[in-house]
């Protein structure tokens, strides 16, 4: 099934956002289909962080518009908080520093968001908890504490934290790029499978092969724009503008 | 230097650790609670976005921090009535202490809570939180672990400040000694006696501050 075919989830259009001087966003547009798993790439200071972090309202934008299934906000005039709130309750996020609450064992991170914010029932929502945990193999680290984990299986608890908010849409902000690299199969290999259930994932990224295997596509951000996207083998394989093609040379050969 | 009067020694020891216990210890742990309230307050004010209260935060702390505690304590005591307004002298040096604490603990709790990673607020608001339920939740545990070695110097500092409570005419510990001493004529002995009872209680104190870290040290990675 192409994107073409399925309803669009999130839709952003003429996205821009300066901080001072600097052009951060220049009127991005993107599009992400229900179901898909789009990797975006681009060299460091592209925007492509920003870009993601305009999508759940942690960054503010200065015009344009987001919109996430049926919250619109539109950054042309400051948005209400209410508005970047309706947006912000539609996704989740998995920083790339982790982020989890020092303070909190692991299973208190995960329950923390349904019980506090979204005040679902705590036993329900402490047996989900834990059965999601189960399923990324950390069932015997609920009861412990963030820094007594490795990297790869804080990342997996912030993964967790993010699915038991029952978003629409997963924000990944290169989520293996604090990580040593023996532990980052084990984070990929869990949103891969999280890709395969059909979760709807925008994944800032500088794993190629991850985008190459998994995403079902690849956007390339240059200069705070979408420069192409397309189906993986396209944009990693014969990109159309050459800033692609050096970017992803110098990703494959850094030497 | 004459003999030491072990009698006297003995018989002051009664009366001085009764003014700790009914007048220096409630004193300070009075004002110690009243003064971190008023100090979240003004931290969370200076940190406000609004102007004007961080800048009525900012000038209530100068002025604290700029004054002398017994010039403090004066103006309230023996100030107040000139204008009308006559207080005891437990809520004088309740209300001086307080305001005094807070002045100080204000900035601890500020430099605390800047010491929280901004990524932390993310993730609270990026679970839906407000700002508010945020710095509840998130945010003032992790400032409350930073912030117990410097507030237990606050507070420490704050026992032995309370000796000034004395010349408001509050009954404690210093009080009990000075009229033992005029009575007796033994300066030398009963005052070293009321420092070693400051001592004691201050020891006391930095083994309960140690004893917190350490449970608040449960989930920091050594």
């Amino acid at each position: 099934m192409s994107p073409a075919d399925r309803t669009p989830l999130l839709t952003v259009r003429g996205l821009s956002k300066s901080f001072g001087d600097t052009r951060v966003l220049a009127d991005a547009d993107l599009d992400v289909a229900r179901g898909e798993v789009l990797a975006v790439i681009g060299a460091s200071g592209s925007g492509k962080t920003t870009l993601l972090r305009c999508l759940n309202g942690l960054e503010v934008a200065d015009a344009g518009t987001v919109a996430v299934d049926d919250a619109r906000v539109d950054f042309t005039t400051r948005p209400a908080p209410k508005a970047l709130h309706a947006l912000r309750d539609r996704s989740a996020m998995v920083f790339q520093q982790f982020q989890l609450f020092p303070h909190k064992t692991v299973l208190e991170n995960v329950a923390e968001g349904p019980v506090v914010v979204q005040r679902r029932d705590k036993d329900e929502v402490r047996a989900e908890a834990r059965a999601l945990l189960e399923r990324v193999g950390l069932a015997d680290k609920a009861d412990a504490y963030p820094h007594q984990l490795s990297g790869g299986q804080q990342q997996r608890v912030g993964i967790v934290r993010a699915l038991a908010l029952r978003p629409e849409l997963l924000l990944f902000d290169e989520p293996t790029s604090a990580l040593d690299p023996e532990l980052v199969g084990e984070v990929l290999l869990l949103m891969r499978d999280l890709a395969r259930e059909g979760w709807t994932m925008v994944v800032v990224t500088h794993e190629l092969q991850f985008a190459r295997e998994v995403a079902s596509r690849v956007a390339f951000v240059d200069g705070g724009r979408v420069l192409e996207s397309g189906p993986p083998a396209q944009v990693l394989g014969s990109p159309e503008h050459e800033r692609t093609r050096q970017f992803i040379r110098r990703l494959s050969h850094p030497l | 230097m004459g003999s030491v009067d072990w009698g006297l020694a003995l018989d002051s020891i009664g009366p001085l650790v009764g003014g700790a216990i009914t007048g220096t210890i409630p004193l300070a742990a009075v004002s110690f609670v009243a003064g971190l309230v008023i100090a979240v307050a003004v931290a969370l004010a200076r940190l406000s976005d609004n102007r004007l209260l961080s800048g009525l935060a900012r000038a209530y702390v100068s002025v604290i921090r700029g004054t002398p505690l017994l010039v403090q304590l004066f103006v309230i005591f023996y100030g107040l009535p000139s204008v009308g307004l006559t207080i005891d002298p437990w809520p004088s040096a309740i209300i001086a202490f307080s305001l005094n604490v807070g002045g100080y603990a204000a900035e601890i709790v500020r430099a605390a809570i800047l010491s929280v990673p901004k990524g932390q607020w993310e993730a609270a608001y990026m679970i839906g939180m407000d700002r508010r339920t945020a710095l509840r939740r998130i945010v003032l545990p992790q400032a409350a672990r930073v912030s117990v070695p410097p507030l237990s110097n606050t507070f420490i500092s704050l026992v032995k400040d309370t000796s000034l409570a004395s010349v408001v005419l509050v009954t404690e510990l210093f009080r009990e000694a000075q009229q033992i001493a005029a009575f007796s004529q033994e300066f030398m002995l009963v005052y070293i006696e009321a420092a070693a009872v400051y001592w004691v209680i201050c020891l006391a104190l930095s083994a309960v501050q140690g004893r917190l870290e350490t449970r608040l040290d449960r989930y920091v990675a050594r």
